[in-house]
């Protein structure tokens, strides 16, 4: 896919918590296609302690508001920054950038979508793109408290959601991988975004029930289109660039010890 | 317009903007974003004889207007570069040069013979300064002994043009680059990156896997300027200058320390299209300042 290096505007920020803001991205030009698992590397200005892009999933594209829909999590300066941007205001990005998730072409599959914390972002919009091929889709989301569950709302309008909090504030107690749901159904394809640990059991738990699993990555990167080689992987192949050759991997191809 | 044109040993450059080894790929990653073909010349990823799969993850630390990197020398190794990647770069409207490295004199030998098969390849940018190595790499350049003997091996053998990039982590880097020169060197290009580390004081642990790295970006330029105008001083042969230029500002102040040409490497990362901007940067300041010829600044620091 081409990739872009675009000026886009900020027409809202919405403050989800003092820790999440909601970026929705627009332009004057139409946005170009993008699809879900992939990332845009978005410029920080202002400030020397941020000299790096920052990687964001590609949340939500909405063609028809001609939306891009960025969820931003504060960790640090960067970020920080990132979720401080107000409307108007004028954001670099380079997009979009590395693979996708791959889709089933049978309709009848059955899938899950397991996000933990806000690595749910890519999810929203692997869902609405599978709903949009007639896939019925289950979610199951993940966070230490209820305050932690994004956009559950959103989550609704494209299938069945599932919840698990650390405290039981919402959902089961627990992590995801200790829902019931798992216990009770068989999935043919899993995809799961979140923190390293989480997806590690979710891919022992997808090698355990023999379940295809695609999980996204997230390794510290400067460039983000293959050429600082500095976000690899080990993988079967060797070391394999996150940014280009993921950040969608299927569980097979990685070196996980699960 | 200006006349950008400029020679560098035996490289004829059609402005003196180049791509630094390990951050421009092999030129076609940016074609989405550039026409790779307006640049005076692309210096590809450091190519090694046999194929080497690097260092461990982390490799990357974001730092104070810079960064550290511990990629040690990815690559797919010649016979890949020369069956794979070259039949495409060689279709590239510009000079492409490989920067060739090695664990031993022998590797750059036998490199720098099977790059004389190509006819497409002007010269090749000999890194005896990687930090991210074990064997080979920055030793080779941080004694006066070791890089004169490389060079001497290589341009035995090797019948285009030899730029050899030099290393900062020494005592006096133009000691280093008169030995090059002695040996046949075409030119010289430095700074390649400067050793540093990071520690992440929460988990009190090194950020990078090989807890050293190589420093690059803005953090570097002051000392990159620096040492181009000493080693400018010191030789004959062109001296192709590098380290944080961001801009074409940047790469006029190294220009008027006494490089004849410039390499811009990290700012291609948060910019992808940095070099047509420094490009056309300078060929503005020297409408501006009325000069007709970009040759007419090298060196012209006016004391």
């Amino acid at each position: 896919m081409k990739k872009f290096m675009l000026d886009l505007i900020i027409k809202e920020n919405v403050q989800l918590s003092n820790q999440y803001a909601l970026l929705i991205l627009t332009s004057s030009d139409k946005l170009p296609e993008m699809l879900p698992g992939q990332f845009a590397e978005v410029r920080v200005d202002g400030s020397s302690e941020v000299f790096l892009r920052r990687a964001i999933s590609i949340n939500y594209v909405d063609y028809s508001k001609n939306e891009l829909w960025l969820l931003i999590q504060v960790v640090g300066e960067g970020t920080k920054r990132l979720a401080a941007l107000k409307s108007a205001e004028s954001v670099n990005l380079l997009l979009p950038l590395g693979n996708s998730f791959s889709i089933p072409s049978n309709k009848d599959s059955k899938v899950l979508l397991i996000g933990g914390g806000v690595g749910v972002a890519p999810l929203l919009f692997l869902g609405d793109f599978l709903k949009s091929k007639g896939i019925e889709v289950n979610f199951l989301l993940g966070a230490r408290s209820k305050a932690d569950l994004l956009q559950m709302s959103e989550f609704e309008r494209f299938g069945t959601v599932y919840t698990t909090t650390e405290d039981g504030s919402h959902g089961e107690k627990g992590y995801v991988t200790q829902h019931s749901l798992l216990r009770e159904s068989k999935f043919d394809h899993i995809y799961t975004c979140g923190p390293t640990p989480m997806m590690k059991a979710v891919a022992a738990y997808a090698h355990k029930t023999n379940t295809n699993c695609e999980v996204s990555l997230e390794n510290t990167m400067a460039c983000g289109f293959g050429v600082c080689l500095c976000c690899v992987t080990d993988t079967v192949d060797g070391h394999l660039c996150v940014c280009t050759e993921g950040p969608v991997f299927n569980i097979t191809k990685l070196k996980w010890q699960i | 317009m200006a006349n950008l044109k400029i020679k560098v040993g035996t490289l004829q450059l059609k402005n003196p903007v180049m791509t630094a080894s390990g951050t421009f790929g092999y030129g076609t990653e940016y074609s989405d974003f550039m026409d790779i073909s307006r640049i005076g010349g692309i210096v590809v990823k450091g190519t090694t004889l046999r194929d080497r799969q690097g260092n461990q993850y982390p490799r990357m630390a974001e730092t104070p207007s810079g960064m550290l990197n511990a990629v040690g020398l990815q690559n797919k190794g010649m016979e890949y570069f020369i069956n794979h990647i070259y039949p495409t770069v060689k279709n590239i409207d510009t000079n492409i040069l490989v920067n060739l490295s090695g664990s031993t004199i022998e590797d750059y030998i036998e490199g720098a013979e099977r790059l004389n098969e190509l006819e497409k390849i002007p010269g090749i940018e000999l890194n005896i300064s990687c930090p991210n190595v074990k064997e080979g790499g920055m030793a080779f350049g941080t004694s006066c002994l070791s890089a004169a003997q490389v060079v001497k091996a290589v341009r035995r053998v090797y019948k285009n043009d030899i730029m050899v990039k030099l290393s900062p982590n020494v005592t006096d880097i133009s000691e280093i680059a008169l030995a090059v020169e002695a040996e046949g060197a075409d030119s010289v290009s430095l700074i390649n990156t400067l050793l540093g580390m990071a520690i992440n004081s929460e988990t009190r642990k090194p950020v990078l896997s090989t807890i050293t790295g190589g420093l690059s970006g803005p953090a570097v330029k002051p000392i990159a300027l620096r040492m181009v105008w000493q080693v400018a001083q010191a030789v004959k042969i062109p001296v192709v200058g590098m380290g944080g230029i961001m801009n074409a500002t940047d790469a006029i102040e190294f220009i008027l320390a006494g490089a004849s040409a410039i390499q811009v490497g990290t700012a291609n990362f948060i910019d992808p299209t940095v070099t047509i901007k420094v490009l056309d940067g300078i060929n503005d300041y020297l409408e501006r300042h009325k000069f007709s010829s970009v040759s007419d600044i090298i060196g012209a620091m006016e004391i």
